[in-house]
C-alpha cells in the first residue's frame, strides 16, 4: 500500500522536476522584462537534440553538453538580439507575440538542422533503478531534481549576491530609474536572454534520457513549464520548482488513484483554484507594486 | 501550280491531323496526391512523397504507362483535414487528375472522403483506420493495415500462448485512441478479458504511476500497450524499472528500428505485430514477399540514404495498384480503373497479399502481420 504511494510520488516527482525546469526559464527572462518567453520550450529542445546528436556522432558526454549549452545560449541572444531588441519601446504582449512567432521558425528550423526523428541519450549514471521501501526510481529521475535544485542555489546567489544579478532585479523593478542610476539595460535584456537559454539546454540535457527530444518537444515541456511557473508565482524561481512539482504529482496520484483518464484535467483544476484564491500564485508578489 | 499547290495544302492537313492524334497520346496520365509530407505526420507524409516521387521518375524514364507519360501533382496538407479537402478538390478541379493516391492520416482521408466519393474519382487511401473503408465506399480504397488487424494479431498471439487476462495501457490520442477501440471490440472473440484500461497523453515524460496500477491488479497475465511516437518507449522503459514479470506487448504502430533505438535494452522481449517490410532480412526465402520488400528496401535505401518505413511501402503499394489497374483497364477512364482497382486479386505488395472484392476495399488478411519478438536489439519471427 505504502510502497504503492511511493512509487506514484516518484513518478510525479520525475515529471514534476522536469516541468520545474522548463518553468524556471520562464521565470528569469520575465524577472528582467516582464516577458513570457514561449521560445523557452524550443532553448530546452535544442539543448537536447544538440547534445543526443553530438553523442551519437560519438562525441564524450559531458563536450557534447557544453557545446549544446554554448550553442543554445547563442540562440537566445540572437533570439533577442534580432527579434526582441528590434522591437523595443513595443507593448510588452507584442514581444510575446514575437516570442510565439521565434518559438515556431525555431522548431521549422530544427526540422530543417536535424529530422523528424526522436532522439535519446544514453542515462548518465546506468539504467539500474534505485529500490527504496519497494519502489523504484531511475537515476536519471534523481539527476533531474539536483539539477533543478543546484539550479535554484546558483540563481539564487546570482541575484541577490553578484552586481550584475542585483542590477537586473532592479531593472525588473523600474527600468527607467536604473537606467538613471548607470545600469545597462539593454545588456540585462540580452544576459537574461543568454540565461534562461542556458537554463533550457541544461533542462533538455538533463531530460532526454528520460522523455527523448524530437524537433517539438519543446512545446509540451514548455506548456507545462509555463503552468509551473504561472502556478508558483510568475518571476519566483523557487515557486517554479514548487508549481512544477505540484503539478507533477497532483498528475502521478491522480492516475494512481483516480483514473489515468482524468490527470490533465485535475493538474488544471488544481491550477484554477490556486490562481482563483492567490491570483499571483503560490510564492508571487502582490501585484499592487506593479503598476 | 495550283495542284502543287492542293498538294502542299493536303499534307499540312495530314500533318495537322498527324500532330493532333500524337498530341492525344503524349497526353499525360495524371496522378493526383495530397500528403502530411510536413507538421506533425510529416514521418509518414515525407517518404510516401518521397517514394512516389521516386516511382514515378523511374516509370518515365520506361517509358511511361500505356505509351503515357505518367504526371505526379503533388500537395502537402500539413496534416490538416481541412486542407486535405481544399487540395482533393483542387486536384479534381484543377489538375484533372486521374486518380489521387494519399491520406497520410486518417484524418486527412476521411475529410478527402467527402469531396472524392460525390466527384467519382478512384481514390487508394494510405492511412490505418478502419473507418476509410468500412463501410464500403464506391471509389475508396486502402492499402495499409487497419489498428483492428493489429490487435487481432495480438490477441491471437495471447490465446496461443495462454493468456488470457490482460491489461491495457494506450495512448489516450488519434492512433491509441482508435486502436484501444477497436482492440475492447475484437478481445471478446479471442478470449482475451481486459481486467486493466489505462491511458496516457503522447508526450508524457513517466508513466510509472499508470504501469503500477496496473502491476498491482490481480491476475494480469500480459500488457498491450496501443501508441506510437515515443510514448511506447517510455511505456516500455517504465515497465522494466518496474520490474514486471509477465509479457509485453506494442501495436504495429512502433515496428521500426527508432523504437529499438529509443527504448533500449528495455525493448528485449517485446512482441509487436509487423508487417512484412520490417522483418525484410528476416523473410524465409520460400515467402511471397520476400523478393518485393528486399527489393523496395534496396530501392529506397540507396536513392535516400535512409531507413526504409512501412509508411513508405503503403505509397508503393498504392502507386502500383494504381497503374496495374490503369493498364488492365487499358484506359483512365474513372469507372473503368475504379472497377479494375476492386478486382487487384493476389498482388503481392509490401504490405502483404492483396485481393480486394466489392466488400473489401483493403484485400489483406491477418496473414500481412508477422508477429516478431525484439531479441538482442533485433527482430526475430515469432509466427
Amino acid at each position: 500500500m505504502f510502497a504503492e504511494f511511493l512509487q506514484y510520488v516518484f513518478a510525479g516527482l520525475t515529471s514534476g522536476a522536469i516541468y520545474a525546469l522548463a518553468g524556471l526559464g520562464f521565470a528569469i527572462i520575465y524577472n528582467a522584462s516582464h516577458v513570457i518567453n514561449f521560445a523557452q520550450g524550443e532553448f530546452i529542445m535544442i539543448g537536447g537534440m544538440s547534445t543526443a546528436t553530438m553523442v551519437a556522432a560519438g562525441i564524450p558526454l559531458p563536450v557534447a553538453a557544453a557545446a549544446a549549452v554554448l550553442v543554445t545560449m547563442l540562440v537566445g541572444v540572437a533570439l533577442e538580439k534580432f527579434a526582441v531588441e528590434p522591437a523595443k519601446g513595443a507593448d510588452v504582449t507584442a514581444i510575446v507575440i514575437i516570442t510565439i512567432g521565434a518559438s515556431i521558425f525555431l522548431r521549422g528550423a530544427a526540422q530543417v538542422v536535424w529530422d523528424k526523428e526522436f532522439h535519446a541519450l544514453p542515462a548518465f549514471s546506468g539504467e539500474t533503478p534505485i529500490a527504496v521501501l519497494g519502489a523504484t526510481l531511475m537515476p536519471q529521475s534523481v539527476w533531474v531534481v539536483g539539477v533543478s535544485m543546484a539550479v535554484i542555489a546558483l540563481l539564487w546567489w546570482f541575484f541577490n549576491r553578484t552586481l550584475f544579478g542585483k542590477a537586473m532585479l532592479a531593472t525588473s523593478f523600474n527600468r527607467l530609474a536604473a537606467q538613471l542610476v548607470g545600469i545597462g539595460v539593454k545588456k540585462v535584456l540580452m544576459v537574461s536572454f543568454a540565461l534562461s537559454a542556458m537554463l533550457g539546454a541544461v533542462g533538455g540535457i538533463v531530460v532526454t534520457p528520460i522523455t527523448f527530444t524530437n524537433y517539438e518537444a519543446g512545446i509540451m515541456l514548455g506548456l507545462k513549464g509555463f503552468s509551473a511557473a504561472v502556478l508558483g508565482g510568475l518571476g519566483n524561481g523557487l515557486g517554479a520548482i514548487v508549481g512544477g512539482l505540484v503539478v507533477g504529482i497532483a498528475e502521478a496520484l491522480a492516475s494512481g488513484y483516480l483514473s489515468s483518464a482524468y490527470k490533465d484535467a485535475i493538474a488544471f483544476v488544481i491550477i484554477l483554484l490556486v490562481l482563483f484564491f492567490m491570483p499571483s500564485g503560490l510564492f508571487g508578489k502582490k501585484g499592487t507594486d506593479r503598476v | 501550280m495550283w495542284i502543287r499547290k492542293l498538294g502542299g495544302a493536303a499534307l499540312a492537313a495530314i500533318g495537322a491531323i498527324g500532330m493532333s492524334t500524337a498530341a492525344v497520346a503524349a497526353e499525360p496520365v495524371r496522378i493526383g496526391a495530397f500528403l502530411s509530407a510536413t507538421g506533425p505526420a510529416s514521418f509518414l507524409g515525407e517518404p510516401e512523397k518521397k517514394t512516389l516521387e521516386m516511382y514515378v521518375e523511374r516509370l518515365n524514364k520506361d517509358g511511361g504507362v500505356l505509351g503515357r507519360k505518367i504526371e505526379l501533382v503533388v500537395y502537402d496538407d500539413g496534416g490538416a483535414p481541412d486542407k486535405a479537402a481544399t487540395f482533393a478538390k483542387r486536384l479534381i478541379q484543377n489538375d484533372g487528375v486521374d486518380i489521387i493516391i494519399g491520406g497520410s492520416t486518417t484524418g486527412t482521408s476521411m475529410a478527402a472522403i467527402k469531396v472524392v466519393e460525390p466527384a467519382g474519382v478512384p481514390f487508394i487511401s494510405l492511412a490505418g483506420g478502419i473507418d476509410i473503408i468500412e463501410p464500403v465506399k464506391k471509389w475508396v480504397f486502402k492499402t495499409p493495415h487497419t489498428d483492428r488487424m493489429a490487435a487481432e494479431k495480438v490477441f491471437a498471439d495471447m490465446k496461443k500462448r495462454g493468456l488470457t487476462k490482460i491489461a491495457m495501457i494506450s495512448e489516450d490520442a488519434g492512433f491509441g485512441k482508435s486502436g484501444h477501440a477497436q482492440s475492447l471490440k475484437v478481445a471478446p472473440s479471442y478470449g482475451v478479458e481486459i481486467v486493466a484500461d489505462e491511458t496516457y497523453s503522447p508526450k508524457d515524460p513517466d508513466v510509472t504511476a499508470q504501469l503500477t496500477k496496473i502491476k498491482n491488479t490481480a491476475g494480469v497475465q500480459a500488457v498491450f500497450n496501443f501508441g506510437f511516437g515515443q510514448g511506447p518507449a517510455v511505456v516500455t522503459k517504465n515497465y522494466k524499472q518496474l520490474g514486471f514479470s509477465v509479457p509485453l506487448y506494442q501495436s504495429h504502430g512502433v515496428a521500426s528500428k527508432d523504437f529499438i533505438k529509443l527504448a533500449g535494452d528495455a525493448a528485449e522481449g517485446v512482441r509487436l505485430p509487423a508487417a512484412g517490410q520490417v522483418v525484410a532480412e528476416q523473410l524465409p526465402a520460400t515467402d511471397p514477399q520476400k523478393p518485393v520488400v528486399m527489393a523496395f528496401k534496396k530501392d529506397y535505401e540507396t536513392a535516400f540514404k535512409s531507413d526504409v518505413s512501412t509508411f513508405a511501402g503503403h505509397a508503393y503499394d498504392g502507386l502500383q495498384m494504381a497503374l496495374a489497374a490503369i493498364k488492365r483497364a487499358n484506359s483512365t477512364d474513372k469507372a473503368k480503373v475504379r472497377d479494375e482497382i476492386e478486382k487487384t486479386s493476389g498482388y503481392v505488395g509490401t504490405g502483404g497479399l492483396v485481393s480486394m472484392s466489392a466488400d473489401d476495399h483493403m484485400g489483406l488478411t491477418l496473414s500481412a502481420f508477422h508477429m516478431v519478438e525484439i531479441q538482442k536489439g533485433d527482430w526475430v519471427l515469432a509466427d
